[in-house]
């Protein structure tokens, strides 16, 4: 991906990411995190990871902030009135925001593999396809894409999610169902309360 | 030329403008945005990492499914968070975290 696209969307992710906390309206703050959401998935896109960007825009921009936007708009919040600013909080924020970016930042310039761009780190589809077809277990749809020079990421992503992480997909799903009933029980009146 | 590190500072970055929103901010659902954010940030780090880290010519899918994974988390979380939350606005009619000080004594 060119730089001038990286710095883009970089802009756009964290731009709008200071909306989402600077905004006083919260129906403002949702929308500019679904686009700080929609930058990301473009950044995760540009890192090759085609289905993790997909599913960033389907379940973040699409599902998530759908149900925040809803939330909002039923329970009817107005903007925040500045009627007392908590000026220690504030401050307190941007002290730990400024020290945690610094310490990421050092830590990050330190790390051994930091001055790594992508050409650097380039893949070798090709081989790899050829390494998984002299395999037993070679799934010819993936290795015939890799052959050709196309990255069949979706197709990556559920070799390893089914064939290494099959036991955490089903924990997963039970979170999942555990979590549909919570949230009916939460949002249950209950009538012994109400009478 | 974009760099590992370019990437790790973005996701730095917007951590820790999510971490100050959190801290900053007084409305519970903008504080759950910003948690929200918090965990998109390490998504994009474990991203950036599985990129780099080239296994066979291919990256390294483990962590692209721990973010799958995460993802899941996260979507459940805020189901069950913004139940919560309409459950405490029904009880104290207001979002504010001032509202709720029981705690406090």
């Amino acid at each position: 991906m060119p730089a001038l696209l990286f710095y883009l969307f970089a802009l756009i992710t964290l731009g709008f990411g200071l909306m989402v906390v600077l905004a006083r309206n919260p129906v403002t703050s949702a929308l500019s995190l679904a686009m700080s959401f929609v930058g990301l998935a473009a950044l995760f896109i540009s890192l090759d990871a085609f289905f993790i960007g997909t599913i960033q825009i389907l379940v973040y921009a699409g599902a998530v902030m759908v149900l925040f936007l809803f939330i909002i708009m039923l329970l009817d919040i107005k903007a925040e009135s500045d009627r007392k600013t908590n000026v220690a909080a504030i401050v307190g924020a941007i002290v730990l925001g400024a020290v945690l970016a610094v310490q990421i930042a050092t830590v990050s310039a330190a790390h051994h593999q930091s001055d790594l761009s992508v050409n650097d780190a380039a893949l070798n589809l090709v081989a790899a396809g050829n390494q998984m077809a002299a395999t037993k277990t070679d799934l010819p749809t993936i290795s015939k894409d890799l052959k050709v020079g196309i990255l069949p990421d979706t197709k990556l992503m559920g070799l390893a999610l089914f064939q290494q992480y099959g036991f955490h997909l089903q924990v997963m799903g039970l979170l999942l169902m555990v979590g549909t009933v919570g949230v009916v029980v939460l949002s249950k009146r209950d009538k012994e309360v109400a009478r | 030329m974009i760099t590992l590190s370019h990437y790790l500072i973005v996701s730095g970055l917007l951590f820790a403008l999510g971490l100050a929103g959190v801290v900053a901010r007084r409305n519970i659902i903008i504080i759950y945005m910003c948690l929200e954010m918090m965990l998109s940030a390490a998504n994009l780090t474990l991203v950036a990492f599985s990129r780099f880290h080239v296994l066979a010519g291919l990256p390294d899918y483990s962590a692209q499914a721990l973010v799958f994974f995460t993802i899941t988390v996260a979507a459940a979380e805020v189901a069950v968070g913004l139940a919560i939350i309409v459950a405490l606005y029904r009880s104290k009619q207001s979002v504010e975290v001032e509202s709720v000080t029981k705690l406090q004594g």
